[in-house]
């Protein structure tokens, strides 16, 4: 009897957490979905049926393709941009170095920083002006005479996207870090042992043996930082505002919703980033948790 | 052969160092030109060291972002104490009074937390106007709650998990319920999850931009909406910008700093690693 009394308990105990998620999340997940299936476009919601017209009308939208396009350029960037850098920094920090604890705080404190504090101070550091009005980087390119650096960051034509890349990659490349040192430390100190033993040099180390184990990090990093950039929105308004070249869909969302009211168009954005996320997420989430149920 | 590799150990620090050098790039723009007085200041000489210590920047940034510096204040503490307490509880269930169905609710719950808030966003505003919540902090208070919901319990279950099942079922042997071993048993060791999840949340409060830019009204924005305003005006000079860039750091800052160990411990259950 005592036990039954102690299910109901606990059940009870989390009960106003899972009716919260229901809610905001599950719930209205679904009433995103019936609004991206209607007609609304104006202040007062208009649930007509109109099936999926708003999203056939967004992929023939050349300003979604843009968007599609900056968020590919920027996703490969900045990704690839972090697990380099990341594992390269952890792999350094690994050879048991004098300041290792200082090094690895300084590399992760961007962390620690919003993307709007990070877009406020880049977006002068990525300052495009040129001759005398020089500033920034450019600046300190020209004053160090590596003028082949100088750039026109993210208002370079075309491919101004891939330079947004550069201020997210400095606020997680340290998180990558973190990650791929705490995969390091969990290999165990015999494997390499075994492995000079036989005579291996210390590439052959990492090439043959302590990369393939650091393989599920760089699962866990790529799934992490690629769904951080599919959402990637307060960073690039810090940078730059918003602006065609460097719309991504969440920009898009935010404008055709809250400032165009087409909410119809809006929600369709938002269900579209949602199941390009759980792609991502979904099975991440099944493999980690039945690992886990493993060990 | 040991011989030569210790010799060249020092050459690992250069790469080390030039690194260090990129991380610190945007806090020397933002110090240094924080320090400048008003005459100082100029793009040309962004690189320079200011010649003396001056607060002119800074007094203006506070001028124009003390009432959002407040806001923010205000939102986060409540946003993180109350989404703990709700992590609290949930990671103790979920961790040693699993029942039926709770191995399809956690990661149900674990879902919200990687969702793109674009797919909720319209609900949300909508219903924070139906409850009258829209436009005021407690609404915002309430979003940071609710989406903090998933990170906060993982980080309770995985910690609670850490701790023996006998310790629960000694306590029952003595007439503990449910309630009373989370009381006496489970709370007084929850101390260091509490400190990850606070500052964890904290900090993703502090940070946020989307949930604060679509539910509050101008004067209840936090710092980093009226930040983002006044590195779009054209009135504010670029220096105060720097300046108020910093203050809008600084409380995160501090507590990465002084907390720092918990708040990478914060981050890994970020990564679904206990």
């Amino acid at each position: 009897m005592r036990i039954k009394r102690e299910t109901l308990l606990s059940v009870a105990l989390v009960t106003p957490s899972i009716i919260a998620i229901a809610i905001f999340v599950y719930g209205f997940i679904g009433w995103t979905t019936r609004v991206s299936l209607s007609k609304w476009k104006g202040l007062l919601p208009d649930y007509t049926w109109v099936g999926l017209e708003n999203f056939k009308g967004l992929f023939q939208d050349p300003r979604f393709h843009i968007d599609i396009r900056n968020t590919l350029i920027f996703t490969v960037i900045f990704v690839i941009g972090s697990l380099i850098i990341g594992l390269g920094l952890a792999i350094l920090l690994d050879q048991k170095i004098k300041g290792e604890g200082f090094f690895r705080s300084l590399y992760l404190f961007p962390m620690a920083i919003s993307f709007i504090v990070t877009g406020v101070v880049w977006r002068w550091l990525m300052n495009p002006a040129t001759g005398s009005r020089m500033s920034g980087l450019n600046l300190l390119f020209d004053s160090l005479g590596l003028d082949f650096l100088i750039s026109r960051w993210h208002t370079t034509p075309y491919w101004g996207i891939a330079f947004i890349a550069l201020p997210a990659i400095w606020q997680m490349s340290g998180y990558t870090m973190a990650l791929y040192l705490g995969g390091l430390r969990g290999i165990p100190v015999e494997l390499r042992e075994a492995a000079q033993v036989d005579g291996a040099n210390e590439v052959q180390i990492y090439r043959n043996i302590i990369l393939p184990l650091l393989r599920p990090i760089t699962l866990s990093a790529m799934i992490i930082l690629g769904h951080i950039s599919l959402k990637v929105f307060d960073l690039i308004v810090a940078v730059a505002g918003k602006q065609l070249p460097l719309d991504v869909p969440a920009i898009y969302m935010w404008q055709v919703t809250f400032d165009g009211y087409f909410f119809g168009r809006g929600a369709a954005i938002g269900i579209l980033l949602l199941l390009s996320v759980a792609v991502l997420i979904i099975p991440y989430l099944i493999y980690t948790l039945r690992t886990e149920a493993e060990v | 052969m040991k011989a030569r590799s210790r010799s060249n150990k020092w050459l690992i620090y250069i790469p080390l160092i030039l690194a260090a050098f990129f991380y610190l790039i945007p806090m020397y723009v933002m110090l240094v030109t924080g320090f400048k007085g008003f005459e100082e200041v100029s793009l040309k000489t962004m690189w320079d060291l200011p010649k003396g210590i001056r607060f002119d920047n800074f007094v203006a940034a506070y001028k124009a972002l003390a009432p959002y510096l407040w806001n923010s204040f205000n939102m986060v503490f409540p946003a993180a104490i109350i989404s703990s307490i709700l992590g609290s509880l949930n990671g103790y269930v979920l961790a040693k009074w699993k029942f039926k169905g709770s191995e399809i609710i956690f990661p149900a719950i674990l879902f919200g937390m990687f969702i793109p808030y674009q797919s909720i966003l319209i609900p949300l505003v909508e219903f924070m106007r139906d409850i009258n919540l829209y436009g005021g902090l407690p609404g915002l208070v309430l979003a940071h709650v609710i989406y903090g919901i998933p990170i906060t319990t993982l980080t309770f279950r995985n910690y609670y998990a850490t701790i023996p099942k006998e310790l629960i079922e000694a306590s029952r042997i003595d007439g503990c319920g449910i309630l009373s071993s989370y009381w006496h048993i489970l709370l007084p060791i929850s101390a260091p999850a509490f400190v990850v999840v606070i500052i964890w949340q904290f900090t993703s409060a502090w940070n946020d931009f989307l949930f604060a830019v679509v539910l509050t009204s101008p004067s209840n924005w936090p710092v980093t909406v009226a930040l983002n305003n006044l590195a779009g005006s054209q009135i504010i000079a670029w220096n105060v910008q720097m300046a108020g860039s910093f203050m809008a750091a600084l409380p995160t800052l501090l507590v990465y700093i002084f907390l720092g160990r918990y708040f990478l411990r914060g981050l890994m259950a970020g990564a679904l690693k206990g």
